[in-house]
């Protein structure tokens, strides 16, 4: 073990881990503002609208991402009308690329975490917003959707953790990320075991970043429900 | 009472295979090759490991009448998994070079190559000026460290996990210039269909590549390939096998 390598190159290894961030922060972005449509689609009864949603999640979840990555990066670039494309200056870059795929792929994760947490609010909740006169735009606005979030909190901090270690296939097409630059710095030094550890770390440390956020949102979301744990004791009347 | 049979009969099965794997594996040499380097190293269609490599490697374990076993390793982790003795050789199209005499040992040469400029026919370079230019290569390999030596600051580099993947970039028109191997090069041109397309730039350096078999260090191995090896180029098998891939001497 030699760990001068590691103090060497451990700004080039933070370099890689915000390329890293940049690439989870986006893709967990746009993934979230895709999935609201395509879960609110799949709760549909009417198999016209959930039909689609549902083999978008089918197709996404059920194939590897790194496949996914291979498809966007290397697959659409082989067709000659791609490349001449309006959208090849997008396509060419590999970081954009991984964005597409990141997105697609979180994207139906997440729609299917959002459709369990709308259909895990009680009946009771929605029978009480349609006594009350909502119509059915007041009563997502107002009650189902916000409390959907707080139920979806630490399903869809999971996701972002996986998509978190996901993002290191990005290092396959081309992309400096945090496992890319590991890679290419134990190219020159033969140095996997100290590289990867000091990578390792580093990933920890940013997963635990996503855990603390999501604990305080969790309880600012969810402070209702009390401190959890506790059991609310209606008052006597 | 039946399932105590079953529990006893599959751990005895367990511990006969697990014998045997170890008795296996004490006399039998396990060679390391990629399988992406075509003609030197490939995987055919029935998934067996082929090449010039990899004929070289059954040629030498029949001069020093060894049990051979050739395995396949990502290019990256072929060094690592020579360390932790994963395989006791890597015969791979591995250059000999100062760094990695540092962590393995090396045999003799068994071929040599040298590096070359590859791009598009039409595209004019001047390869002693890339600035600003796209250059890709495989990641690990002495192509990748020359760029990173000589245009990191002038170019834009970009390193793949296989050269497989270099050129279906150069194809898809991400980069304007790669550098590797010739001689890999020289086939990729000859049977890819592309030979019209993309042409060499600039003429072949580093001619001084020379091309070892990688063991750990101090291994005794290193002699008895080295044997093997002056045995097959002096009896012949070497050249017939080297006309096999290239109609010239790549020695």
């Amino acid at each position: 073990m030699d760990f001068s390598v590691v103090i060497e190159y451990f700004p080039k290894l933070l370099e890689g881990a915000w390329v890293s961030v940049q690439l989870i922060f986006l893709s967990v972005l746009l993934g979230g503002i895709f999935a609201l449509p395509i879960a609110l689609a799949r709760t549909s009864k009417n198999p016209f609208v959930n039909g689609l949603p549902f083999l978008y999640i089918f197709f996404f979840r059920g194939t590897p991402l790194l496949v996914q990555i291979f498809l966007v990066y290397y697959g659409a670039s082989q067709f000659e009308v791609v490349r001449e494309s309006v959208f090849w200056p997008i396509l060419r870059e590999p970081f954009w690329c991984a964005i597409i795929a990141f997105t697609l792929n979180t994207s139906a994760y997440t729609a299917e975490i959002f459709r369990g947490a709308i259909q895990a609010i009680p009946v009771g909740e929605v029978e009480a917003c349609k006594t009350l006169g909502m119509t059915k735009v007041q009563m997502y606005r107002r009650i189902l959707l916000p409390r959907a979030f707080g139920i979806v909190l630490p399903a869809y901090g999971n996701e972002i953790i996986l998509m978190l270690k996901g993002s290191a296939l990005a290092s396959t097409i081309t992309i400096l990320d945090l496992t890319g630059m590991a890679r290419t710095i134990i190219a020159r030094t033969y140095t996997p075991i100290e590289i990867f550890l000091t990578a390792g770390v580093i990933y920890l440390a940013i997963s635990m970043l996503v855990i603390a956020i999501f604990k305080q949102i969790e309880k600012r979301q969810n402070s209702y429900l009390g401190p959890i744990g506790s059991i609310k004791v209606p008052d006597k009347g | 009472m039946i399932l105590k049979k079953i529990a006893l009969s599959s751990a005895l099965i367990l511990g006969a295979s697990l014998s045997s794997i170890s008795g296996v594996a004490a006399d039998k040499i396990r060679i390391a090759t990629e399988g992406a380097w075509a003609p030197f190293n490939f995987i055919d269609s029935a998934g067996k490991p082929q090449g010039f490599d990899v004929d070289i490697a059954w040629a030498l374990c029949e001069k020093m009448q060894a049990k051979c076993e050739i395995v396949t390793q990502d290019w990256d982790g072929l060094i690592p998994g020579l360390k932790v003795r994963k395989f006791d050789a890597i015969i791979a199209s591995m250059s000999i070079t100062e760094e990695r005499l540092k962590v393995v040992d090396f045999t003799n040469k068994y071929y040599s190559g040298g590096l070359r400029f590859l791009g598009k026919t039409k595209d004019a370079f001047d390869t002693n000026n890339l600035k600003g230019k796209v250059i890709g290569a495989q990641r690990s390999t002495i192509a990748a460290q020359y760029l990173e030596d000589n245009f990191a600051d002038t170019a834009k580099l970009k390193f793949y996990d296989t050269q497989d993947n270099v050129y279906l970039d150069l194809q898809a028109g991400r980069l304007d210039i790669v550098l590797s191997d010739e001689l890999p090069t020289y086939n990729w041109l000859k049977s890819s269909g592309n030979g019209d397309k993309f042409s060499f730039k600039g003429e072949a350096f580093k001619k001084d590549d020379n091309i070892g078999i990688a063991v750990r260090k101090g291994d005794k191995l290193k002699e008895k390939f080295n044997t093997a090896l002056a045995e097959i180029l002096a009896d012949g098998t070497y050249q017939e096998i080297n006309a096999k891939y290239f109609p010239f001497s790549i020695y």
